[in-house]
Parts: structure tokens; C-alpha cells; sequence
């Protein structure tokens, strides 16, 4: 069990080099689907005993992150008339070695901290931070407001991910309310998409410069 | 009753959404206002008589500090709907809408869109303010970022929609680091004491861990992490530089009663979250940590506030700038502790009944000049004589002249800074709210003072719901600083004792 457990973190860990570095935005949301079912995978192993609550979040994640997202994004995309890469700030080679370099500070950082035993498995901090950062870089790495949105989620996995040891069964339904809540933050940040690409006949934030001192 | 709180505005939103009747829904956001407010007040009697109400379970039971945040908005609430009904009024007999930056025509959202908006963003905050449990916290704060998301964006042009995608983006990124402090507070207070059976009531089981742990546990740096996350996070929503980013555009571009709903409401909902960390910190002995970096943030925030408002041509920008330089003073004020943290939570009061005024001022300003620059506004006191008083008055209390409640606030804060022995904080601090007084002065005076405008009507009639709310604001916080009732500085206090007051 743990060590599909780890093998799913390291397929984790991949997944995130490879959305720091696409360029199509297609490729970014396909990618995206695959992490939306790792995660679900994911909090289906550690589980101490199978108890309903867990298999209702399972499958809610992997509904909504796995199958939702990337439905809800592809609908976005079809609706825009814009080039279908991703116009990097920051290039997708150098992206892919922030993302390392991140991987490697979470590393180090893990090796620092005063954990308690037994509550972490192995692998599973360094994975999450290294998915927060990826995120991070997409938010800030971008000019497409599609895959800002994308890495906002991105982000949100990552401290879906480190929540993952904590969860006990009465915070279920807490965890799905939090599910919830990220679901319609990505639906209104599409609907904000469709009148951006109405408004400045583009998705390009690098446009928006008419509000400053 | 708390329940009623939370779901009143609720039901009313659906019910906007259902009837397509302008009267039917300008009238029910006004009852839901009413309504909440005289629920607000019986909270706020019964916290502070001692009794601890509580609903659903206890998801819904307030303290003094989040009663008191909560009696603020659903104050501000009252005021800001009064000013809708008549705004809403003028906005749908306008014959033509041009964008004053780039003079395009433009259309409004859905006026029931927007009411239903603002009753959700009420529900989202009352949660925000009444639950003991920091993950309903978040999720509370997170649905007022969504909720005010389409509020901000009522005009439907290029500016307005930049802002709300900066305000999307950055608070709802910020927001995320905040749910990562809450992790984080679980992983230190994971295996210490008797594990309670999961209660709603996630402030006093953290508070009971944070007293049991010995001092240099190993615990503490995960604590200051989770704090560093949560000043992060819920700092990014409250405006605190460096992160302030989103709140001079979202402030300038939104509609002015939704201005004055987020400075002065929203803004302490953040603060909250903040200090709900503080809370924890301070009880498991790493108080000093928090307040460190508290004061660190307050006062970088009032030098970039100051550095901004000096040489500021658009009036809304400045007082967007104006309500970052008050979040740093409340910062400051909770950082320093003992007789400061009484003057913040004076100051939060003062803050928000002001800040709100001008903004409500500021928006009958642009609907009758349709300008944002404090350049091409002239003669104010000619064209509307009573606007032109409180704008003045406004001003007087912003910057924190005597008689008004942000003096006698202010002053608190640096009695309390002197009492703590950090002369240099008060030296900093004196000095930011100096540069800010002039800098506000040249352009409000400017604004009032001079000839009006030859193509302006001199005597146009100003109505009733674009005064009334503003006048009704900053009459209370002239008496704030007239004279505190026995029962408000009680409350106050009570408040100041959980953050270290």
C-alpha cells in the first residue's frame, strides 16, 4: 500500500513539471484532469479504515477536480477565439526549473521541520508544497487568465494535498464544503473569462494596464 | 435568532432572483437590512450581557470581538442600502452610461443580480463573524470575495472588469495561503492533550491545546508558520502592504455603496481571521511573535499608504489608500497590545462609520461631475452645499482631528504605544499620519473650495437617500468621539481581553 502510495506522489511530482512546462492551454487542462484523479486516488490509500465519509470525498474529488475543472475549462476555452497557447512571462523551460528548485527547497524543508511521527508519510509534504509552488508560478508566470484560473487550482490541490493526514471523518463534510466552495470560485473566475475575452477581445492580462497611480 | 441572521439574507437574495419587480426587491434589500440590524443588536445585547448564544450546533457563536464586527457591517449594511434605493433609482432613468476612462458607452449588470449580491455577501460575512470555527471562517470569507466579485464589476466596462479580475485573482490566491495556515494549526496541535470529539467550537479546543503546550515545544515553529499564513492570507483581503494590490482599483471601480461596504465592513472580516491567529499565538506564549510582526505590517502599511496619498489625483484611490493606511493603524494598535488594543477595536468602530460616509459622499461627487480627479472638481460647496459640508467633516474625522471618534481612537493607540516603551514606533507612526493629513487636505479642500464649473446648474436638489446615510454615519462617529457610552467601552474591552488587551 505505501508503496503505490509513493508511486502515485512521484507521479504527482511529474505531473507538476509537466503543467509548469505545456504551452498549449489544452495540454494544461488535460493535465490538470490527471492531477484531479491522482489526488482522488490519492486520499483513497491512506486511509487508517474505508469509512463512507472518505469514499463520498474520493468520489466528490475526483467528480469535481478530475471531471468537473477540466469540462468547466474546456467549455471556457471552445468559447474563446484566442490563440491556444499559454504566452508565457516567464518561459516554460525556466518555469519547469523554478518548479524543481521547488521540489528541492521542499525537500530540504521537510528535513527541518520537527514532525510529529506518524503523521506525514514520506513524500507527502515535499509533493504538496512542490504543488503549491507550481501553482504559484503558474498565477504569477502567465499572461492568459485561463491559466491563472488553472493555477489557482493547481494551488489549492497542493494544500488539498497537505490536509490529506488530518482529515478525520467529521471533518468530511467540511472538506467538501471547502470542494464546493473552490467550484464556484472557478465557475465565476470563467464567467469573468467570458466578458474579458468579450471586453478586450482577448484573454491576455498583459492588456489590462488602465488602472494604476 | 442567529440562525435567522444568516439565513434571513439568504432567502431574501433567492427571493430577489425570483421576482422581477424593481419595487418588490429594492424594498425587500432594505427590510433584509432592517431586519438584520435589529437581529445584529440583540446578538450583540446578549454577548454582552454575558450569555453565549449559539446555533446550528455551534457553528454560529459569536464572541465580543466577531459581535462587534458583526454589528458594524450590518450597520454599514443599513446605510448602504438605504443609498442603493436611490442609487439604483438614478441609474435606471439614466439615458446613456459612458466609461469615464475611455468614453465608451457601457451597460449595467442586472439590478436583482446586484441586490441578490449584496444580500449574499451580508450572509457571507455574518458567518465570517459569528463561527468559532476557523474553517467555516474560511469558507465565509472566501463566499464574500465571490459574492462581491459581480458587485464590483455592476458597470459593465474595461475598468471596472480589470479590477475584478485583480481582486478575483489576488484575494482568492491569498485566501488559499490562509486555508494552508489552517492546516498547519492542525498539524500543531496534532496529538497534544485529549482529543475532544470534533466540535464546532474550534476556538476553544485550539485555545485549551495552545495553554497545555511546554514552553520550547516543537510544536511552536509550526504554530508561527500557521501564523505567517494566516497574517499572509487574510492580510491580502484586508489590504495590509506589501499585498494590497487589488483594493485602490477594486475601490475606485466599484459602485461607491459597495466601496463603502468592503472598506468598511469587509476589511474587518479579514482582520479577524488575522486576529483569531493572534488569539492562538498569544495563548500558547509566542504572542510576542505575532505582535512583532503585526506592528511590522501596520507600520509598512501606513509609510506606503502615505507615500500614495501624497500627490493622489483620484479622490476614490485616495480613499481606498486612506483605509490601507487604517488597516496598518489596527495592526499596529493589536501588535502593541495592552491600552492600544482597546484604541484598534475604537478604531475599527471610528474607521468604518467615517470611511463609509466619504465613500457614499464620493459617489454623489462622481454621479454629479463624472469625473475621478480631485483636479477637475471645483466648487463644490457651490453645486451641492450639503455634500460639500460632510465631504469637509468626512474629512476632519478621516485624518483624525479632534471632535471626532478617529481622534480620540488614535490617540488611544499612541498612549498605548508610549505605555509599551517604543518611542520609535510612535516617531514613525506620528509622522505617516502627519504627511497623510496634508496630503488629504490639498486635494478635499481643493475639491470644495473654488468657482463651479460654468456648464454646471448651480442648485441642483441633492435627495434625501444620497445624504441621509452619510450624514447618519458621521454623526455617530462625532459622538464616538464626544463621548463613548458605558456600554460600548465595556464591550470594547471585553473584545481588547481575548486579543491581549
Amino acid at each position: 500500500m505505501s508503496a503505490l502510495f509513493q508511486f502515485l506522489l512521484i507521479l504527482l511530482m511529474l505531473n507538476n513539471l509537466a503543467l509548469a512546462g505545456v504551452s498549449r492551454l489544452r495540454s494544461l487542462i488535460r493535465q490538470v484532469a490527471v492531477q484531479g484523479v491522482l489526488l482522488a486516488l490519492l486520499l483513497m490509500l491512506p486511509a487508517r479504515q474505508f469509512s463512507f465519509e472518505h469514499l463520498l470525498l474520493a468520489a466528490a474529488v475526483l467528480l469535481i477536480k478530475g471531471i468537473g475543472f477540466p469540462i468547466l475549462l474546456s467549455r471556457t476555452l471552445k468559447k474563446l477565439s484566442d490563440d491556444p497557447h499559454v504566452e508565457p512571462w516567464l518561459s516554460c523551460g525556466l518555469s519547469v526549473l523554478a518548479c524543481m528548485a521547488g521540489l528541492a527547497f521542499s525537500l530540504w524543508f521537510e528535513g527541518r521541520l520537527p514532525i510529529q511521527p506518524g503523521l506525514f508519510p514520506s513524500l507527502l509534504l515535499p509533493a504538496a508544497l512542490m504543488t503549491l509552488f507550481c501553482g504559484l508560478i503558474l498565477v504569477v508566470g502567465r499572461r492568459k487568465a485561463l491559466s491563472q484560473v488553472i493555477g489557482y487550482l493547481i494551488a489549492e490541490n497542493g494544500i488539498f494535498l497537505l490536509g490529506i493526514p488530518l482529515m478525520t471523518e467529521e471533518a468530511v463534510w467540511f472538506e467538501l464544503t471547502i470542494l464546493l466552495d473552490v467550484f464556484v470560485a472557478v465557475f465565476v473566475m470563467g464567467i469573468a473569462i467570458n466578458h474579458i475575452s468579450k471586453t478586450f477581445e482577448s484573454i491576455d492580462v498583459g492588456r489590462f494596464c488602465s488602472l494604476r497611480d | 435568532m442567529l440562525e435567522l441572521l444568516l439565513f434571513l439574507p439568504l432567502c431574501s437574495a433567492v427571493a430577489m432572483l425570483l421576482f422581477k419587480n424593481a419595487t418588490v426587491y429594492r424594498g425587500l434589500l432594505l427590510l433584509t437590512a432592517l431586519l438584520h440590524l435589529v437581529l445584529s443588536a440583540c446578538t450583540v445585547q446578549a454577548v454582552n450581557a454575558g450569555h453565549a448564544p449559539a446555533a446550528l450546533g455551534g457553528l454560529l457563536a459569536p464572541d465580543p470581538l466577531g459581535a462587534l464586527f458583526l454589528i458594524l457591517a450590518s450597520l454599514l449594511n443599513v446605510a448602504a442600502s438605504f443609498y442603493a434605493i436611490g442609487y439604483l433609482r438614478d441609474e435606471e432613468n439614466k439615458q446613456e452610461r459612458i466609461d469615464i476612462q475611455h468614453g465608451q458607452p457601457f451597460t449595467n449588470a442586472p439590478e436583482r443580480r446586484f441586490t441578490a449580491c449584496l444580500c449574499l455577501f451580508l450572509s457571507a460575512m455574518t458567518l465570517v463573524t459569528t463561527t468559532p470555527h476557523l474553517g467555516a471562517l474560511w469558507v465565509g470569507i472566501e463566499i464574500t470575495t465571490l459574492s462581491s466579485a459581480p458587485l464590483i464589476y455592476f458597470h459593465r466596462h474595461q475598468a471596472s472588469l480589470e479590477a475584478t479580475w485583480k481582486y478575483l485573482m489576488i484575494c482568492s490566491v491569498g485566501i488559499a495561503l490562509a486555508l494552508l495556515g489552517n492546516i498547519l494549526l492542525s498539524v500543531a496541535f496534532y496529538g497534544i492533550g485529549t482529543d475532544l470529539p470534533e466540535s464546532f467550537d474550534q476556538m476553544t479546543a485550539f485555545l485549551a491545546k495552545a495553554a497545555q503546550l511546554p514552553e520550547d515545544s516543537p510544536h511552536a515553529p509550526w504554530l508561527k508558520a500557521a501564523f505567517i499564513f494566516l497574517l499572509v492570507g487574510y492580510g491580502t483581503k484586508m489590504g495590509l502592504a506589501p499585498l494590497h494590490n487589488w483594493l485602490p482599483d477594486a475601490h475606485s471601480q466599484a459602485p461607491s455603496l459597495i466601496s463603502a461596504m468592503l472598506s468598511g465592513a469587509l476589511l474587518n472580516c479579514a482582520f479577524l481571521g488575522i486576529l483569531r491567529g493572534h488569539q492562538i499565538l498569544l495563548a500558547a506564549r509566542l504572542g510576542e511573535f505575532s505582535s512583532t510582526l503585526l506592528v511590522f505590517f501596520g507600520l509598512f502599511s501606513m509609510i506606503t499608504a502615505a507615500v500614495f496619498i501624497v500627490g493622489q489625483g483620484h479622490y476614490k484611490r485616495l480613499l481606498a489608500y486612506s483605509s490601507v493606511e487604517h488597516m496598518g493603524i489596527l495592526a499596529l494598535g493589536v501588535g502593541i497590545g495592552g491600552l492600544a488594543v482597546f484604541g484598534a477595536l475604537l478604531h475599527a468602530v471610528c474607521h468604518s462609520l467615517t470611511k463609509s460616509m466619504l465613500f457614499l459622499l464620493a459617489g454623489n461627487i462622481l454621479t454629479r461631475y463624472h469625473t475621478f480627479s480631485s483636479y477637475d472638481v471645483r466648487g463644490l460647496r457651490w453645486t451641492m452645499p450639503l455634500t460639500a459640508a460632510l465631504w469637509t467633516a468626512g474629512f476632519l474625522g478621516i485624518v483624525g482631528s479632534p471632535p471626532f471618534g478617529l481622534f480620540v481612537s488614535e490617540f488611544t493607540i499612541l498612549k498605548g504605544i508610549f505605555a509599551s516603551g517604543s518611542f520609535g514606533v510612535a516617531a514613525v507612526y506620528l509622522l505617516a499620519l502627519a504627511v497623510i493629513f496634508v496630503g488629504m487636505s490639498i486635494p478635499v479642500l481643493r475639491m470644495v473650495q473654488g468657482t463651479r464649473p460654468r456648464d454646471m446648474p448651480q442648485t441642483l436638489p441633492e435627495s434625501p437617500f444620497s445624504v441621509l446615510p452619510p450624514l447618519g454615519l458621521g454623526l455617530l462617529a462625532l459622538c464616538l468621539g464626544l463621548y463613548v457610552p458605558d456600554w460600548l467601552s465595556a464591550f470594547l474591552a471585553r473584545g481588547a481581553m481575548l486579543i491581549g488587551g
